[in-house]
């Protein structure tokens, strides 16, 4: 995917030089291994910042959120869904956007990696499917199968769903996995083991909340456990307020995620809340066959009704 | 200034022995990482460490502590009286805190204990602490101690300094809290080390390569970096999350709460962050600070030029990298700083000069 710089920053620059857009976001080169930083680009010339790799998994569509300019934006297939509910929402407008398509074969976990290497990471690069990692004790190399994002490794929409240019020809969608495994696998224990299981899930979270800011479908001019009047969570480090928020906003996202991993690619703590948010999207596409931003002309599942909507989860 | 020579094999036996008269804190791995946390008897710190992935703050700042508790039961005759909360403020030491990190405390210190103001939570965790740090021989990528007024082997806020030798451990002794703690280990082998520690130093010292630019900071005009060009390109990756603040050992902020749950309640503080939209929001509505913009030039300049001026004491940062480590988006304070000071070397501020 490394490929696919010199032409997003050739179409960066038309764009902007055209006058098509005020500006573009995308990503560029970070000061740290395999992070790069979103950034915006307003003139021409500076377009030549703009990079793309395997370490470009925050979604950009967070970036949209109430902008009001005409803007060019690089999307992933998660991205451009979240662009589409973002529309949907109204968040930003369709006709503000020129959604430049990256296709995507899948973003690399640097824990993954931190976990498979000895001493600290100095440098990574790739070349096609091959990630090279050196560290101080030496270099090792892995196929890109190994280090994906999880996510990334059972995501069925790599090509964007909406754009007005594409970077590159799509790339073949995966149809032999099994995205909700990790669910089924939770689903299946008992009562008590599941409650340890979310225990120790949620036990390193320090409430930094960069999961939820990571997050495109968290909006809200202010979040439920920000308000005071009432107050609907505790601020401290409780057990049950840890929960709470981890739940609830687990609810709100509900027919609405789109599995980006930016949450879990952003916790400093590396805690798996996707895991939460996988479960609903999984009852979505049980309940009413329905995956979040797909499609411009087709309303979200739990913003309408049907006659024929499943209600036996009603007591 | 003494040093004395730990044994490798008399270690554990030492801290055992100093666990008589004091509760014993240390670096302990969990998931993969290390975190400082009190110690079973018989448990060794693990020593074989870079850094905590959070910063030892908490050790005199928890993340969320009860300073007073109250009954709101009607027949209670101390109904609604707020009182001092049980703590356990008995001696403790902390084994193993790198050197920037408990040059960190030093500077937070600076904020809980002045003339005028002295915070009674902070202070007492803290009196109650040794520090027995660990000199860093392996530092980070990431790391630009050197060039934000601490360093490797840093003596500032330490009680003593163990520096690590293959069979042995030299242990200088900095305070006279730290000679306590050494006797009360049974640590007492005098020893003419300060050659090998000087050794040890400078070869930690030439491992640092990061850097952070701050020369022009002080003197800079204040609003001339304010207003500066570059905050829109800084601030636009950021999501205001408080990983930054939060694992910063010297980001010191808090938020006072009160928490009641059926007729018992509590008045706690939690760390707060200067990210968070909520932090400045009046009771009127109204926000001064309500673009992430505005955010985010806070942080940077409370941390490289509104404390320089307030203090003349160097920035409020000590290097430690976990701000630069752990950014979601990898927004890096050496970059902020670097446009900060190319401002500062042209639009100096006559009164900061004087």
């Amino acid at each position: 995917m490394s490929t696919y710089t010199d032409t997003m920053r050739e179409t960066a620059r038309r764009l902007l030089q055209e006058c098509k857009v005020e500006l573009v976001i995308g990503f560029r080169r970070g000061s740290r291994p395999m992070m790069n930083e979103p950034c915006l680009v307003r003139k021409p010339e500076d377009a030549d910042q703009l990079v793309w790799d395997s370490n470009c998994g925050i979604n950009l569509a967070n970036y949209l959120t109430n902008r009001k300019e005409k803007i060019g934006i690089f999307a992933k297939g998660c991205d451009s869904r979240n662009i589409v509910t973002h529309i949907l929402e109204n968040k930003v407008q369709r006709d503000q956007l020129t959604v430049i398509g990256v296709p995507c074969l899948g973003m690399i976990d640097k824990r993954k990696i931190a976990a498979a290497t000895e001493g600290e990471i100095l440098e990574v690069t790739e070349n096609g499917d091959t990630i090279t990692v050196k560290t101080a004790a030496g270099e090792k190399q892995f196929a890109k199968a190994e280090v994906m994002q999880q996510n990334c490794s059972v995501c069925t929409h790599r090509n964007p769903v909406i754009h007005d240019e594409m970077i590159a020809d799509p790339v073949p969608e995966q149809t032999d996995v099994d995205p909700y495994a990790d669910v089924a696998a939770i689903d299946a224990m008992d009562l008590e083991e599941r409650w340890a299981y979310f225990d120790d899930l949620l036990d390193p979270c320090i409430r930094c909340y960069a999961c939820r800011n990571a997050c495109p479908l968290c909006y809200c001019p202010t979040c439920f456990v920000d308000e005071s009047k009432p107050q609907w969570v505790g601020k401290g480090q409780d057990a049950m307020d840890v929960r709470t928020f981890h739940f609830l906003r687990a609810y709100h996202c509900a027919g609405r995620c789109t599995d980006c991993g930016a949450c879990e690619r952003a916790c400093p703590v590396g805690i798996n809340m996707r895991l939460l948010t996988k479960k609903l999207n999984k009852d979505c596409k049980e309940l009413y066959d329905w995956e979040a931003g797909l499609s411009l002309d087709k309303r979200p599942a739990l913003d309408s009704y049907q006659a024929n909507d499943p209600e036996n989860f009603i007591k | 200034m003494k040093v004395i020579k730990i044994e490798k094999s008399q270690w554990a036996e030492g801290l055992e022995k100093a666990r008589q008269s004091m509760r014993l804190i240390g670096p302990v791995a969990e998931k993969g990482y290390h975190s400082f946390q009190e110690l079973a008897p018989g448990q060794a710190p693990d020593l074989d460490f870079q850094n905590s992935r959070l910063s030892p703050k908490g050790l005199a700042f928890p993340q969320s502590e009860v300073m007073l508790t109250y009954t709101m039961d009607k027949n209670d005759p101390e109904c609604g009286i707020m009182k001092e909360a049980d703590k356990d403020y008995g001696p403790r030491a902390v084994i193993g805190i790198r050197p920037c990190d408990a040059k960190a405390l030093a500077l937070v210190k600076m904020n809980f204990d002045t003339d005028e103001y002295k915070d009674p939570y902070w202070l007492n965790l803290y009196n109650a602490t040794t520090f027995v740090g660990l000199a860093c021989d392996a530092p980070c990528a990431t790391c630009f101690c050197t060039t934000a007024g601490s360093g490797p082997f840093d003596e500032q806020g330490l009680d003593v300094l163990l520096v690590d030798q293959p069979e042995h451990y030299l242990a200088k002794a900095l305070t006279d809290k730290g000679t306590q703690w050494l006797q009360a280990a049974g640590f007492t082998a005098e020893t003419d080390g300060a050659a090998a520690i000087d050794k040890a130093k400078s070869a930690a010292q030439a491992r640092i390569t990061a850097k952070i630019e701050t020369e022009h900071l002080r003197g800079a005009d204040t609003m001339a970096l304010y207003n500066a060009d570059f905050w829109e390109d800084v601030a636009f990756a950021c999501i205001n999350c408080g990983t930054c603040t939060f694992t910063c050992p010297t980001c010191w902020c808090f938020d006072i709460q009160d928490e009641t749950s059926r007729g018992q309640g509590v008045r706690m503080r939690n760390w707060d962050s200067c990210m968070f939209p909520i932090f400045t929001v009046h009771t009127t509505g109204h926000n001064p600070r309500d673009t992430k913009i505005h955010r985010v030039r806070q942080r940077f300049m409370h941390k490289l030029k509104y404390f320089v001026d307030k203090y003349d004491q160097g920035i409020m940062c000590v290097g430690c990298g976990r701000c630069v480590n752990q950014c979601p988006v990898n927004i890096d304070i050496r970059r902020a700083s670097a446009l900060m000071n190319r401002v500062g070397q042209d639009a100096r501020c006559a009164v900061q000069e004087g």
